[in-house]
């Protein structure tokens, strides 16, 4: 099934009698039972007013064509959404609608948020096949619920994105690496954490294990270089990139090509940054990169091993983004449990969009 | 604007209930004294008043727990209650309805510097957060006017924005987790002390802004900021609000992003002036321009703002020249709503619009005031297109009340037609509730009723209000919510 418009996929969804698979472009490896329910017939920017930072497009739109009109203007999705093709090994261009079902961030979110934290309204059709929106298209909105947030990140679980309204902000003029090669994790993080606690605007800290941590400052020219002299003094650690080089090394970090190909499982944690050193000493991978001044950890693991239990005691979600065999979500207390399922019950009474995906 | 009759059934069962609340609760107050009761029959919309049935003070989650439970037994209808400064009525009682304050939950429980939080009790104040870290550099970046005395608890509860948030997002950006309590007494944690923290659906992000309907929360992990090292506002006047509003669309257009831009019209500038002594200058449109950084850094954003601003042909350019000089000019922003309240009655509307539909608004709510007769004070948060009109009125005068609101109403309605909302940071509560049709098909509003079935299935908590009465009629009376097939 492929629709291209909200009524023939509300048609769609109200005469299916099985459970549906709701797929965008299937870069990111999730699927699940059912028709496949293709929504990239859903695309196209509908709306892009560059002075108000808003721009509405179809939930199948690309993120390529996304971000080739707002570079136009000198803009850009801050919240940096990543394309796992690299780390799935899969092909096809990245939906807005994969992105904001998997409230996709890439490391700008330690500063400027996740996705959810940039999105203003969507349009979805519901399990029942009816037609919802919800949000709409300006920065300060608390008419009613925030169903906006509660879609970002439901998986399909909900309902099927149609449309989808992002706040949009400046490009800015350039941006530096400072890195410093050869911490432990725990130093990473002390320094990661030293930088993020003070006043100069770091929008990006990770550390790859055996190699270097790296901070990002972005801004006008000669505020980069202010704030980079100021944590070179604070940190230790050196200018290494700046300008198009820092951008591209920053574009890999995002879309974390460093996990492509192998036989490993791929998970990722996310913690208290400071619970991040003692989630590696336990699990020592042998590929990792910690995000988000450590509170953010991809890696590789065993093949088919459930690596939860040897997280036990942390305060720690993990879900598996690449391999089979654990359950893919973090499992949820029973009163949480609880009221997700009473929620997927309301929006999707037949259970039957993306079912079994999310618990 | 209409309330629910109260309930009867309850009503007869008043003398038990609160026998109840006073044995299960010992060590905390419990008020059914009319005269007390005076203090809690409405918030900041203060046209609206009535005394609730009782009030009850929880020192802590078991206690908010113990009393939510009875209430659930008793099937009483409940009104979370933080300070109390709602301009939305969002804690107006009815007279069936018990209310349940955070007041006594003031507990900072735990700072974390390196991890960037702050875990507290619900029923602090928004400032003294930052009063808490800013000794050691930090600070809580949501800043609604009513800061100095606004409870964490309404602040979650509405999404409270402020004049920062262009930079700093609003509540729902700075929260990290809860502690909350839902009607049936069960006491849940949702989110945590990092980003996303749990993992499955965005709970949080549900909760935040539902208006106390969902959940009484009690505890709150926010996230902190290291302050900039600097900070200064400029004042750019202009002769017309169109031309301030094309300078607001210029100066975003331009990849400058201030942490702030207000906007102030003549008829709050001099009321404001007259109040804060800021030396606002005498013009029609007066924008004030916040950025931050080092001193270097402000400068080149102030010359590349100095630089769109001449397009425009300013009346005025002046930068701050003192911490003394910013904090009167900020002291006399955000006493505006006061300011204007020494003067005259008015009312205060919250709609959000694109900020390029900025000009045309402004002259539409011009042309507007003149229909009626009535005047518009206008002060808002022109970066992102929050506005604060304020439609002046004369309470004493009979009709004008009602002029008013439906003037206001017709503003918010523009808004809407504009592509913005009812309502940017003040919530819906019960004063833009009727106007829900406006911006929301019944579909759109069903879907959000149905969240509410899942929290609170007996529709007891905080239910007459976001809604519109006749869509939520059935549900308040207990019967069953109508099949989502």
């Amino acid at each position: 099934m492929k629709p291209t418009s909200e009524t023939e996929l509300a048609e769609m969804i109200r005469a299916a009698d099985g459970p549906l698979c709701i797929q965008g472009a299937g870069t990111r490896g999730l699927s699940c039972d059912g028709d496949v329910l293709d929504t990239t017939g859903l695309s196209g920017v509908t709306l892009y007013d560059p002075g108000a930072l808003t721009l509405v497009a179809g939930a199948g739109t690309t993120l390529t064509e996304v971000e080739d009109l707002l570079a136009k203007e000198g803009q850009r999705l801050a919240f940096e959404p990543r394309r796992l093709n690299a780390l799935m090994g899969t092909s096809g261009e990245t939906t807005l609608g994969g992105i904001v079902a998997t409230n996709s961030a890439g490391p700008a979110r330690i500063a400027l948020g996740n996705c959810a934290d940039h999105l203003l309204g969507v349009r979805f059709v519901n399990g029942a096949g009816e037609i919802v929106k919800n949000g709409g298209r300006v920065m300060k909105n608390v008419t009613g619920y925030d169903l906006v947030k509660l879609l970002a990140g439901s998986h399909g679980t909900l309902g099927v994105l149609t449309e989808l309204s992002l706040k949009v902000l400046p490009q800015p003029e350039t941006e530096a690496t400072l890195a410093i090669t050869g911490q432990t994790s725990a130093e990473a993080q002390k320094m990661m954490a030293l930088a993020l606690g003070s006043p100069f605007e770091v929008t990006g800290a990770v550390h790859i294990p055996g190699g270097d941590t790296l901070l990002r400052i972005e801004g006008f020219e000669d505020s980069v270089v202010y704030r980079t002299g100021k944590l070179s003094e604070l940190t230790g650690a050196e200018v290494s990139l700046q300008g198009e080089a820092s951008r591209a090394r920053w574009a890999d970090l995002r879309d974390l090509t460093m996990f492509s190909g192998g036989d490993a499982d791929i998970w990722r944690l996310r913690l208290k940054p400071s619970d991040g050193p003692d989630a590696m000493a336990r699990l020592q991978p042998g590929k990792a990169l910690m995000d988000m001044a450590g509170g953010e950890i991809w890696l590789e693991h065993q093949a088919g091993d459930n690596l939860r239990s040897q997280l036990k005691g942390l305060n720690c979600d993990a879900q598996q983004i690449r391999g089979q065999g654990a359950e893919r979500f973090q499992p949820q207390s029973p009163a949480l449990a609880k009221l997700q399922s009473g929620l997927r019950a309301q929006f999707d009474p037949r259970g039957i969009l993306n079912a079994g995906l999310m618990g | 604007m209409q309330m629910p009759q109260p309930d009867a059934r309850v009503l007869d069962r008043k003398d038990r209930i609160i026998a109840r609340l006073r044995a299960a609760l010992p060590d905390c107050p419990v008020i059914s004294d009319p005269r007390e009761l005076h203090a809690y029959e409405c918030d900041a919309l203060t046209a609206y008043r009535c005394p609730p049935m009782c009030v009850v003070l929880p020192g802590s989650t078991e206690e908010v727990s113990a009393a939510l439970r009875i209430c659930h037994e008793e099937q009483a209808p409940v009104v979370p209650r933080g300070a109390g400064t709602s301009l939305a009525g969002g804690a107006l009682p009815t007279a069936d309805s018990v209310i349940i304050g955070v007041a006594r939950l003031n507990q900072f429980l735990e700072t974390d510097y390196t991890n960037r939080f702050i875990r507290v009790q619900t029923g602090v104040t928004n400032l003294s957060v930052t009063g808490q870290v800013q000794e050691d550099g930090f600070f809580y970046a949501p800043d609604p006017s009513s800061q100095l005395a606004c409870a964490i608890a309404g602040n979650i509860a509405m999404n409270s924005g402020g004049a920062h948030c262009l930079k700093y997002g609003v509540t729902t950006n700075n929260l990290l987790g809860v502690t909350m309590v839902m009607m049936d007494g069960e006491v849940v944690e949702i989110g945590g002390e990092y980003p996303d923290a749990g993992g499955g659906l965005n709970l949080l992000g549900l909760i935040c802004g539902s208006e106390g309907q969902l959940g009484i929360v009690t505890e709150a992990t926010l996230r902190i900021l290291h302050a900039p090292e600097g900070a200064r506002p400029v004042m750019i006047g202009f002769d017309s609000n169109e031309v301030a509003g094309e300078c607001v669309s210029d100066i975003i257009r331009a990849g400058i992003l201030p942490v702030a831009i207000e906007f102030m019209d003549r008829p709050c500038i001099r009321a404001c002036e007259a109040f804060a002594k800021a030396g606002y200058p005498d013009v029609e449109a007066l924008l004030i321009v916040e950025v931050e950084g080092s001193e270097d850094e402000i400068s080149h954003q102030l010359s590349l703002i100095k630089d769109i601003a001449m397009k425009h042909n300013p009346a005025e350019f002046r930068e701050s020249t003192s911490s003394e000089e910013s904090a009167a000019i900020w002291l006399g922003r955000k006493s505006a709503f006061g300011a204007m309240g020494q003067i005259n009655d008015y009312m205060c509307l919250d709609g959000t619009i694109p900020v390029s539909e900025l000009p045309y608004v402004l002259r539409r709510i011009g042309e507007m005031s003149k229909d009626y007769g009535l005047d518009v004070a206008n002060v808002f948060h022109a970066g992102d297109g929050n506005m604060h009109p304020l439609i002046l009125f004369d309470a004493n005068k009979p009709g004008d009340l009602e002029l008013c609101e439906e003037f206001g109403a017709d503003i918010l309605k523009l808004c809407v037609e504009v592509g913005g909302c009812l309502t940017g940071e003040h919530g819906v509560g019960v004063e833009k509730r009727d106007l829900m049709d406006h911006q929301y098909a019944p579909v759109d509003i069903e879907a959000q009723l149905r969240v509410k079935d899942v929290f609170d299935p007996a529709w007891l908590l905080n239910s007459a209000k976001v809604f519109p009465l006749t869509h939520t009629e059935n549900r308040r009376k207990g019967a069953l919510p109508p099949s989502a097939s």
